[in-house]
């Protein structure tokens, strides 16, 4: 087994020796590499029928007729369904929370009634007894449409002459407006002031598994089982229960393996309640899964942002204020249950985060278009906020004549001034801003590359370094959707069950998506129960068995979860001595638990294994005195108190080259400096934050669905979408500053978005760095070669 | 209308015969007919790699083959190379270094790798880069899969 490289405990926690930071290979990972995991499109299922969907070919019109008679008539045809039929079976949702002051959306059905709002919404539906039967009945579908005005444009959208839901008097979904006052004195007194306005491609998650399930309706007992490629199992137990009017208990959501997720599999889609729906009206289990094209036209997007920002500095290179200015279109509806808000919400929280400054003002605008939705994916408004605060902070520097990395050095919030609160409101425990920083500049060698990009421009050899610090949300409470009114779980839950075997059966409501959440459970339960890793077995994503919890995102899983793990560990450890106790007619002060075994504590003398333990405790508690009863499975629940968030901080930095003559970059290397508390298993974190990095240099560089003035999607596919591939990847360096949060015993923060929030900003960086002695500047993501091309003044 | 054609396969080592619509693509015929679900559909047009499989030696898109053109044919999946332990190396070199998350684009980045390795050449990280880069991976960064395929072909720990 591999050490790790790091401390095996951190500084604070207080930990049982164990698999903590010990970077172990996952168990599950087995079945995967055999190809015999079971995604929910593998899954086969006696009278499974097969849903496809008949979606608008038009970003907004509306639907005169539909008429079914040609695809009724197709082979294997069991039904077609309008948006009617389905809203007999699934009611309607509008999308908006409480805590998001003002926030306004359309009630939205499954399939659309009357109306269409975006190329590719759903608006009939036919079922089959296979899915290439149900296509071709789809192609068959005869529709008659009215072309309804189309607004595409946010800025367009702002000023509100064509109102898209005519309920509403304009096109604003959310609004919001901080000002902690002084701004305008603060620029008025500024030695130097710099602006910019910054563009970020609307983009999308392009999970490699497309959108899954299968739902079965069992009318007997009036019951459903949804097989679910999804990252919240019990939000959507809730979800199905209360829009089709089943009992929650007869609900149960299970997610077997999941093939990528990113944020892009929580939330409530259209096609998939009209799925479920289907189910119930047809007494039988329908599966859909989203193929690669329906994917891009209705898989959540993100990120579609301008954002204009100004800063306030003092000849010495202090900052002074911020003052942003955001905007941002989320098509025509606000996504259900989490709405489409937060994302701006996060770009106002987050802006200028890791800064010492006492001035911040901010507006910000949500718009409806008419494009399809967008909602929280990974890093939710991080990638905004990191980017616009780091690229205005280089341009400050720039102005300023200050290398970047003294310049930042000057301005984060020094490591001794925690607790802090950020002028926006948001509470930091404890942040190593400036541990992060030296370490990132001496695990790249800093100076030294700064030499080398010296010398190599005077080759006429264009390298750029370019930095990006960041703070993140980890762990959050019901300060994130719960306060709002939004039944999404702040809590997690995990059960241990020591079996007969002396084997240890883990149970949580976090669920996993590959990114090692069973195996850090594991390691957790293992160490806390004092048993082998090869013990331990865990089970996640299942509402029938795990406790009751809110699942995997905005990176929860470790901090959360583990945390009930660790609890649920801890007490059944207890549980274990007090039946040696019996057994043995020793104290239970005196017993312990090692590797598989009850120890005498001072001795370490082996007294009995937890086989021999579990044996007498369920086949011969007639041996035990007749008062007492053992308990070998026990639950604990976690959900963090103290502060809204867990806030983790680090720092990226991106080394690219520029071809000024065709406008490629090419990445050189990446460094990630993380802060996520006590590393559980840093083979895992690694990866992780490599490819959340890789996730975000698709933003930097590649990604954006386009669209044209009608509302058509013009790249909806994997040939014209570009994503990342390994050919253009760099390797990418991580280090850690690990500050545990002492929120929780585990002391674990989240690590899954990191990557993602600071690469842009750290990519755009260097880019702008390289292209900076050709006079050139680029704002717009992504950095395509045209954009680098018009910005040198050569197309 | 029935417009299926009768076809002979050997997959996995097993001949199977089967009347297979014309229209039908070699990796749905795998999973529906055959049930071999490993191999994974990712964007059905020739992308991303997920359906990657051996026929007749050569690694191919499952999603780009019709099933009928592998009449004949000897098509090998992640299912028959797991247990014929032909890709034992590789599995256990992913495993390790954790090059893999969510694992739907494993089967098919294994494929490619496994085509490398039988290349029996040293390759450098370039090489193996520019190899797997029609197998498109959105969990890893690539790095560890490159780590991986490297200690599998360069014999690097």
């Amino acid at each position: 087994m591999a050490k790790a490289e790091l401390p095996l405990h951190a500084p604070g926690t207080q930990l049982d020796k164990g698999y903590i930071g010990q970077s172990v290979p996952r168990p599950n990972a087995q079945r995967l590499l055999q190809g015999r995991g079971a995604f929910t499109d593998d899954l086969r299922f006696p009278r499974l029928a097969h849903a496809a969907f008949f979606r608008s070919p038009y970003a907004h019109a509306k639907i005169k007729k539909l008429d079914f008679k040609q695809a009724l008539r197709s082979p294997g045809v069991i039904t077609v369904v309008d948006g009617r039929a389905v809203a007999e079976y699934c009611k309607p949702w509008v999308a908006v929370l409480a805590h998001l002051k003002g926030i306004k959306s359309p009630e939205q059905f499954a399939l659309a009634i009357g109306r269409a709002c975006w190329q590719g919404e759903p608006v009939a539906a036919v079922v089959a007894e296979s899915r290439t039967q149900a296509e071709d009945a789809v192609a068959l579908i005869e529709a008659e449409w009215e072309e309804l005005p189309v607004v595409v444009d946010m800025e367009e959208s702002l000023r509100g002459k064509k109102i898209i839901h005519e309920e509403f008097e304009d096109n604003i979904c959310f609004k919001r407006e901080l000002d902690t006052g002084g701004v305008d004195e603060a620029f008025a007194q500024a030695d130097v002031v710099v602006e910019e306005t910054f563009h970020f491609g609307r983009h999308t998650g392009v999970c490699l598994e497309g959108r899954a399930i299968l739902a079965d309706y069992n009318a007997a007992e009036h019951s459903l089982t949804v097989y679910h490629a999804t990252q919240a199992p019990h939000m959507m137990q809730d979800i199905f229960s209360r829009h089709l009017g089943i009992p929650e208990a007869n609900v149960r959501v299970i997610a077997k393996d999941v093939g990528g997720a990113f944020g892009i599999k929580v939330h409530v889609y259209p096609d998939e309640m009209a799925t479920a729906a289907l189910s119930v009206m047809l007494r039988r289990p329908v599966k859909f899964v989203a193929d690669r094209l329906e994917s891009f036209l209705s898989d959540i997007h993100a990120r579609e942002h301008r954002a204009k920002v100004r800063i306030a500095c003092t000849k010495e290179g202090q900052i002074l204020a911020f003052d942003l200015d955001d905007l941002t279109a989320i098509g025509p509806y606000s996504v259900y249950p989490r709405t489409s808000g937060i994302e701006g919400n996060q770009v106002v929280n987050l802006t200028g985060g890791p800064y010492k400054h006492q001035k911040y003002r901010a507006k910000m605008n949500v718009v409806f278009t008419n494009k399809n939705v967008t909602c929280q994916y990974r890093a939710v408004g991080h990638p905004i906020a990191v980017a616009l605060t780091e690229g205005i902070v280089d341009l400050a520097a720039q102005r300023l004549g200050m290398d970047p990395a003294d310049f930042r050095k000057l301005n984060l919030i020094a490591d001794d001034a925690y607790p802090y609160t950020f002028p926006s409101g948001i509470k930091f425990e404890q942040l190593s801003h400036h541990k992060a920083l030296d370490l990132l500049l001496k695990v790249m060698d800093y100076r030294k590359l700064r030499e080398e990009q010296k010398q190599l421009r005077q080759k006429g050899i264009y390298r750029g370094i370019g930095l990006a610090a960041m703070i993140e949300v980890t762990n959050p409470s019901p300060a994130f959707y719960g306060v709002g009114g939004a039944r999404i779980s702040a809590q997690d839950g995990a059960t241990l069950r020591l079996e007969p075997t002396g084997m240890v059966t883990v149970l949580c409501s976090v669920t996993e998506q590959g990114q090692g959440t069973e195996a850090i459970f594991a390691q957790i339960a293992a160490s806390a129960v004092g048993v082998s890793l090869e013990k331990v077995k865990v089970i996640t994503g299942d509402t029938g068995v795990t406790p009751y919890g809110g699942g995997t995102w905005a990176s929860r899983g470790a901090g959360i979860g583990g945390e009930a793990v660790l609890l649920a560990g801890r007490a059944l450890r207890a549980n274990i001595l007090e039946v040696a106790s019996q057994v043995l007619k020793m104290e239970k002060a005196e017993l312990d638990i090692l590797n598989n075994e009850v120890v005498n504590k001072l001795t370490l003398e082996s007294k009995m294994p937890l086989a021999e333990l579990g044996r007498i405790a369920y086949f011969r508690p007639d041996t035990l005195p007749v008062d007492y009863q053992s308990e070998l499975t026990v639950t604990r629940h976690y959900t963090p108190r103290q502060y809204g968030f867990t806030f983790t901080n680090g720092i990226q930095a991106s080394y690219v080259e520029v071809d000024a003559d065709t406008g490629f970059v090419k990445l050189l290397k990446h460094w990630c400096v993380e802060d996520s508390g006590t590393v559980i298993n840093p083979m895992l974190v690694d990866e992780q934050i490599r490819g959340g990095i890789v996730q975000g240099i698709g933003a930097a560089l590649y990604e954006e669905c386009l669209y044209g003035p009608d509302g058509q999607l013009l790249n909806g596919n994997m040939a014209d979408y570009l994503v990342p591939m390994s050919g253009e990847m760099p390797d990418i360096v991580c280090a850690h500053v690990e500050t545990p949060t002492r929120q929780s015993q585990l002391g674990a923060k989240g690590v899954g978005e990191a990557g993602t929030a600071g690469a842009p900003g750290a990519v755009m960086n260097a880019v702008n760095d390289a292209l900076a002695p050709l006079g050139a500047r680029v704002t717009a993501m992504p950095f395509t070669p045209e954009r680098i091309l018009k910005a040198l003044g050569k197309v | 209308m029935d417009h299926a054609v009768e076809a002979t396969l050997t997959v996995n080592g097993r001949e199977v015969r089967r009347r297979i619509e014309p229209r039908m693509h070699l990796v749905d015929f795998l999973r529906e007919e055959l049930g071999l679900t490993g191999s994974h559909i990712g964007c059905e047009h020739g992308v991303c790699g997920a359906c990657t499989v051996r026929v007749n030696g050569q690694i191919v898109r499952g999603c780009l083959m019709l099933a009928v053109q592998a009449d004949g044919c000897t098509v090998e999946t992640i299912e028959g190379l797991s247990d014929s332990k032909e890709l034992s190396s590789l599995q256990k070199a992913f495993h390790e270094r954790n090059a893999l998350q969510c694992g739907f684009c494993t089967p098919g980045m294994l494929m490619a790798a496994q085509d490398l390795v039988l290349q029996k050449q040293k390759v450098s990280r370039e090489q193996i880069r520019a190899h797997i880069s029609g197998n498109y991976c959105r969990c890893t960064g690539y790095q560890a899969i490159v780590d991986a395929i490297d200690e599998v072909i360069n014999g690097k720990g």
